[in-house]
């Protein structure tokens, strides 16, 4: 069991296979912490959203570009920020994924996953910075 | 360039193409791009392709497994063909549904079940 609250940066290169690398450092560190089985499956869920979201559509797949972790975990609450260097979105204008007249589209869902499995997602003003924060559940599937 | 290895175990019988997953988590995007390409060339070599998905090895995916799996579905349709979706963990079944894709895709408990829906 960790001792006091963990605060850690990442800087990621802009590419996919640097999202298993991070995974695996933030979900250690998260497991540290006793955020383990239903509550780590939504970290886990939520990260490969925000990571995949920043790499392919803010910075583009442009490979001088890089993407920056920053992580924030207690006992009580992991928060996790994932910022990349586009221009930013407005996650208000994403489509709802869930209407019928969008079920058959291949995209558009990460948003809407990281606001279901997390306990607060939100955006900078300009959106290329997205803040996700994880409580820790007392049910038992998250104990 | 890397080796290409397979993802998955394809087998037919009784014209049904049975697929399954060789990895626990379907996250990573090239995983995904491959696996995709895998199934669809199976849908591709097929009139009327009958293809079943078993997700047994399965404990993770994300919205671009989603999205490559709605990908070969609308394959399979334009192709007059039926997909069908097994044996998915509870915790991922959860995601189809928050999605709503429990109402496009036919997903069943078992292979059996899936294989019997067959028409």
């Amino acid at each position: 069991m960790a001792s006091g609250p963990l605060k850690r940066r990442l800087v990621l290169e802009n590419r996919l296979e640097e999202v298993s690398r991070c995974e695996t450092i933030v979900l250690n560190h998260a497991t540290e912490f006793g955020f383990t089985g239903s509550d780590r499956f939504a970290i886990k869920l939520a990260l490969e959203e925000a990571l995949a979201n920043a790499i392919k559509h803010g910075n583009n797949h442009d490979p001088d570009k890089s993407v920056m972790v920053e992580l924030h975990v207690d006992e009580i609450c992991f928060e996790v920020s994932v910022t990349d260097e586009g221009e930013g979105f407005d996650p208000d204008d994403v489509p709802d994924p869930t209407l019928d007249e969008n079920l058959e589209k291949p995209s558009g869902r990460g948003v809407m996953l990281m606001r279901t499995y997390m306990s607060e997602v939100s955006f900078n003003a300009s959106g290329n910075c997205v803040r996700l924060v994880k409580r820790k559940s007392n049910d038992v599937q998250g104990a | 360039m890397a080796e290409q290895d397979t993802r998955l175990s394809i087998g037919t019988n009784d014209g049904v193409t049975r697929v399954e997953f060789l990895e626990r988590n379907i996250v990573d995007e090239a995983s995904i791009q491959q696996i995709g390409e895998e199934i669809l060339r199976e849908v591709d070599a097929s009139v009327m392709p009958k293809i079943l998905i078993d997700f047994k090895n399965v404990d993770h995916l994300s919205s671009a497994a989603l999205g490559q799996l709605i990908t070969i579905n609308n394959k399979v349709r334009q192709k007059d063909g039926q997909l069908r979706l097994a044996n998915i963990d509870a915790q991922i079944y959860e995601v189809f549904v928050i999605t709503r894709l429990n109402k496009l895709f036919h997903i069943h408990e078992t292979d059996d079940e899936a294989l019997a829906s067959f028409q």
